[in-house]
């Protein structure tokens, strides 16, 4: 079987389980003091790395952690060093970088690292936009499986679906060795790849408010209600 | 091109700054024209196809829609009659079938190419969701995904954060690249003129498909499509089982004329299939009435359903956060609810 050196991008963004607020300037959404963790759909892609190596020990000789983003993102790498990732690289940068300029990115490490796997999650939920993995493969040449379900032919980009896994959590003492592999630092325009951003964003606003209608008291309440609304 | 090499540093920066402006007053003066992307099955447009038309009239050029397989000939003609669209274009070729990103994004680009389209729509479909990123990055463009409004023909607006912000941004690229929402779009129809002309398309570059399709095994329903239904029930944790799902939805679904759909609780419990999720990583819905049963109403979730026209729900915690967004709410045992709600419906029937 052939060896698998496996690519798994990793990002940093605001927990799944806070609700965002625009800023004031209506520029972005609040990020400061917010809490930050690996994107979900990314933890699913370590796991499914992880697990391939368990399942198959002398195939999986390399499983590489990257991100790009700030300095702090050294922390979401660290966190998928103790799910199992043997080391780890950081493109760092401050400034948003868009799918297209990460695909460009991942482009040049799996030339740099030799992959023939990367598993992607299939969306990031701070931009949602679904479109990494699928530019990758695009920029490859590769085969690429979208919303995998159940993990094909090599070199390949797989992006993971939540049903695909449920990842583990890192022991205490797992995170502990995390803390001596190997994560390198580089700066994004060490990467030679053009990142500059192709969208502008002119504003961001809070949706309209939804505002609950009330309670009613039993189903025939219900039924009357939804036929004023009009739904019946 | 021989005297520019030769012309003095002074001269060559004009030439450049000349040519740069001919491109620049060359591409304000490319007539806009769209390619809108169509999904088909079984001789049939699909439904989702229906909106990117009306999205792709909104950006102000020709529509031109593009239908790939070996149905293609047979699918323009009914699309060719829908309102907004200039010309069909077909790619009668059954390589395209089974919508491989890896052979239908490399020829959507030689039909971009030969087109010369300003823009290309597709829907935020599981089909668009999968191709249109990689024709974008065989075409070098930030694609803007899941688009829910059109300002202008560079300016898009899209959720961001499960839909709890709303972005609008501007686009610099040459071609554009859009998935679009398809309830944030009216469906297009059929026109009363005369029908569009259809073509065959010369361009398809036969790229052999490194990914081949092993087989599908597809969720059967006789009910209507989740993705397009006016009203839809929606069964969570609160049912317990997937025996009671199986029990107490269909029939209230039936009895609605509903789809049914699922929060992640119920499917990642094995209630439902996952086909039926609604929310942030399953299907965005807006239909006419949403009713939750049993569904706490968490952000993942109010993210595929809070567009919803009318959105009632039952649920016997008071303080569930579906009761904020909920148009109607019912404090009750949904054990007793719902079929209660079910012989109501259809004893008015």
């Amino acid at each position: 079987m052939t060896a698998l050196r496996i690519l798994v991008p990793v990002k940093r963004v605001i927990d799944y389980a806070v609700k965002p607020r625009v800023n004031a300037a209506q520029t972005g959404v609040e990020t400061a003091g917010v809490k930050m963790s690996m994107n979900p759909f990314d933890e699913l892609s370590i796991e499914e790395a992880v697990r391939l190596r368990e399942r198959h020990p002398t195939t999986v000789t390399d499983i590489l952690a990257f991100s790009a983003g700030p300095a702090k993102a050294q922390d979401t790498l660290r966190t998928a060093m103790a799910m199992g990732a043997d080391r780890a690289l950081l493109a760092e940068t401050d400034t948003e970088l868009e799918p297209l300029a990460v695909a460009k990115l991942l482009q040049r490490v799996v030339k740099d690292e030799d992959r023939n796997l990367v598993i992607l999650g299939k969306q990031s939920i701070d931009g949602d936009a679904g479109q990494t993995g699928q530019m990758l493969a695009g920029l490859l040449g590769w085969g690429q499986a979208t919303q995998a379900s159940a993990v094909l032919g090599l070199p390949a980009v797989v992006t993971a679906d939540l049903r695909l896994n449920e990842p583990r959590y890192a022991s205490l003492p797992n995170i502990m060795k995390a803390k001596k592999k190997p994560l390198v630092k580089r700066a994004v325009a060490d990467f030679g790849v053009e990142v500059g951003a192709r969208l502008q964003t002119v504003k961001v606003v809070e949706p309209a408010p939804r505002k609950g209608g009330g309670k009613v008291e039993d189903v025939g309440g219900l039924v009357a209600r939804l036929k004023e609304l009009g739904a019946l | 091109m021989l005297l520019t090499r030769t012309a003095p540093s002074v001269l060559r920066a004009a030439a450049a700054a000349a040519t740069a402006g001919a491109r620049a007053r060359a591409r304000r003066f490319c007539p806009l024209s769209t390619l809108a992307v169509l999904e088909h099955k079984e001789g049939n447009l699909l439904p989702q196809s229906l909106p990117v038309i009306t999205a792709a009239t909104k950006l102000g050029g020709t529509v031109t829609a593009l239908l790939a397989g070996t149905d293609a000939a047979s699918v323009a003609a009914q699309v060719a009659k829908l309102n907004g669209v200039s010309e069909v274009l077909t790619v009668s070729n059954g390589a395209y079938d089974k919508s491989l990103a890896e052979n239908f994004a490399p020829m959507l680009q030689e039909n971009i190419k030969a087109g010369g389209f300003t823009h290309v729509v597709a829907a935020h479909s599981a089909f668009g969701k999968n191709i249109m990123p990689r024709l974008s990055a065989l075409l070098d463009v930030q694609q803007i995904s899941d688009v829910i409004e059109i300002h202008d023909d560079s300016t898009f607006v899209r959720p961001i954060y499960a839909g709890n912000a709303i972005a609008t941004v501007k686009s610099s690229d040459d071609i554009k690249v859009l998935t679009i929402r398809g309830t944030a779009f009216p469906a297009a129809a059929e026109g009363s003129g005369s029908a569009a002309a259809v073509q065959e398309s010369s361009a398809d570059p036969k790229v052999e498909s490194s990914t081949t399709w092993v087989s599908e095994n597809l969720a059967k329903s006789e009910r209507p499509d989740l993705g397009t239904a006016t009203r839809v029930v929606s069964g969570g944790r609160g049912l317990k089982d997937k025996d009671n799902f199986d029990k107490l939805m269909p029939p209230l679904a039936d009895a609605l004329g509903a789809a049914i759909g699922a929060s992640r609780a119920a499917v990642d419990s094995g209630f439902a299939d996952n086909s039926l999720q609604v929310g942030q990583t399953g299907k965005v819905v807006a239909p006419q009435l949403y009713l939750a049963v049993g569904i706490s109403g968490a952000i993942q979730h109010l993210a595929g359903m809070k567009d919803s026209k009318v959105i009632a729900a039952i649920n016997k915690d008071a303080d569930a956060p579906i009761f904020q967004v909920a148009d109607v709410g019912l404090v009750a045992d949904l054990f007793t609810a719902v079929p209660e709600l079910t012989e109501k419906l259809k004893s008015e029937k």
